[in-house]
């Protein structure tokens, strides 16, 4: 696909509803307050990396809306449903798990410790979910795991159990699981910080293999950020709980007059 | 009954957790000998309930308590299994009942077999004080052949505990082989 046609697209995506919308979304523990408000569309198809100093709440942002972590206060709006709260005669209680099943079907994520099901071969951790979940025919999810494992570069790796391979294949393996399920947005933790560097780059690949050829939208937690600048069609910068800068990478990363943006920049670059 | 009340201490329903807490504590914290003698004989007395033969109060008296201690070993390796493995399950959107059958269970069996084979081994053994309430097992017959030739009773006894070793053995051979074969695609 050229790139004109790339932003034709991402133009007519960006002119439609979107896909995920927080709404003055708060987390606290206790009395510790992680996220103070969030307020953030993310429309189909857009690529948006989040990223801030540690302890900001960027990877809560994102385990909120996979439902690992129910937000204190606001709404997540997902396809027009509301995630966390669901109406039962006439008043909003909170979602049970029925409710919760329905509304994240279209939501994957990929782990920063993979979560691979040690007990399954790598083909059985790709095929389990969309056999037992979706309840689709196996035959056809055993096609497309063996086609989704030989685009991250596993084809021959089929039977091994995650023990076997290394940190960078156990990733690329998470990525192939979550995209069986043919979610509309991938969300990514943190994906490359428990990997050595020298297997940085292979996962890295793969996520701009996703970015540049499938459709969905992908939310990055990430500390690559001259990744997060190639790939992001938006980069927020989260900052004591609360999104402190946001717009284009370029704008974010080069031209932003945060102070504590640039500060956090500096230090990165530093090392 | 060992899954059972398990699962039930892990479930997120609070009277089951509360039930099968009370249960645990109550079969753990009394003597099986007099759990077996109240199933015997009291509750008989009291309720006036026949628990069918002496055999079946054995096996139910014994169920119980070793289900009371399993149950806990159970509990334990469920929460063992990484926090991960349930938050990949739930952004692969299993149901909790999928989340436990097809990842928990599976890896949490396997951290359980060393000590359900030890239990089943301490089960076996424990089967000798149903001779108490009148049935007639190993050591039964151990004490009727000591009580016809009391100078025997150094080699009866002898005999008597290899009868228990031998019947262990199969126990422990299959604890052997089901963790060896549980093992696999696990490192560590």
């Amino acid at each position: 696909m050229s790139k004109t046609i790339v932003t034709e697209i991402e133009k007519i995506n960006k002119s439609t509803e979107p896909i995920v919308k927080y709404q003055n979304v708060t987390k606290s523990y206790g009395d510790f307050h992680v996220l103070k408000g969030i307020n953030l569309d993310i429309h189909p198809g857009e690529k948006i990396a989040v990223i801030g100093p540690s302890g900001s709440g960027k990877t809560t942002i994102i385990r909120m809306l996979m439902t690992l972590e129910e937000p204190t206060s606001g709404d997540i709006i997902v396809n027009g449903t509301n995630l966390w709260k669901m109406e039962k005669s006439g008043s909003m209680i909170r979602a049970n798990e029925k409710h919760l099943r329905e509304v994240r079907g279209d939501i994957g994520m990929v782990f920063q410790h993979f979560n691979l099901f040690p007990h399954m071969t790598i083909l059985e951790n790709c095929m389990s979910a969309p056999i037992h979940v979706k309840k689709e025919n196996k035959d056809e999810v055993r096609e497309r795991s063996v086609q989704m494992l030989g685009r991250v570069g596993l084809g021959d790796k089929l039977d091994f159990y995650p023990s076997q391979l290394s940190g960078g294949q156990k990733q690329r393996v998470a990525m192939a699981r979550a995209l069986v399920m043919r979610p509309k947005i991938m969300l990514f933790d943190e994906v490359t910080s428990a990997l050595d560097p020298e297997l940085v780059g292979e996962v890295l690949e793969v996520i701009r293999d996703i970015a540049q050829n499938d459709d969905m939208a992908m939310v990055l937690v990430t500390h690559e950020m001259d990744f997060a600048l190639d790939i992001a069609d938006k980069v927020l910068f989260l900052d004591q709980g609360v999104i402190a800068e946001q717009g284009t990478a370029t704008e974010v990363l080069e031209h932003s007059t945060n102070e504590r943006l640039q500060n956090f920049l500096r230090r990165f670059r530093k090392v | 009954m060992a899954f059972i009340a398990g699962l039930s201490r892990v479930s997120q329903n609070v009277i089951l957790q509360k039930i099968t807490a009370v249960y645990v504590e109550i079969f753990r914290g009394t003597s099986l000998i007099v759990q077996l003698f109240w199933l015997y004989y009291a509750i008989p007395m009291l309720f006036g309930i026949q628990l069918g033969s002496n055999w079946w109060t054995g096996v139910i008296a014994i169920g119980l308590n070793y289900g009371a201690y399993l149950s806990e070993v159970v509990r334990g390796s469920i929460l063992a299994v990484d926090k991960g493995q349930t938050e990949a399950s739930i952004a692969l959107n299993m149901s909790s009942f999928q989340r436990m059958r097809l990842i928990i269970l599976p890896q949490a069996v396997r951290m359980m077999l060393p000590e359900f084979g030890n239990y089943s081994i301490q089960m076996l053994k424990a089967t000798s004080l149903v001779s108490l309430i009148g049935m007639r097992d190993i050591l039964y017959y151990g004490d009727i052949m000591r009580s016809t030739n009391l100078s025997q009773a150094p080699l009866i006894y002898v005999f008597v505990l290899l009868v228990y070793f031998v019947l262990a053995l199969p126990l422990i051979w299959l604890t052997r082989k089901g963790e060896a074969n549980s093992k696999k695609g696990v490192a560590s």
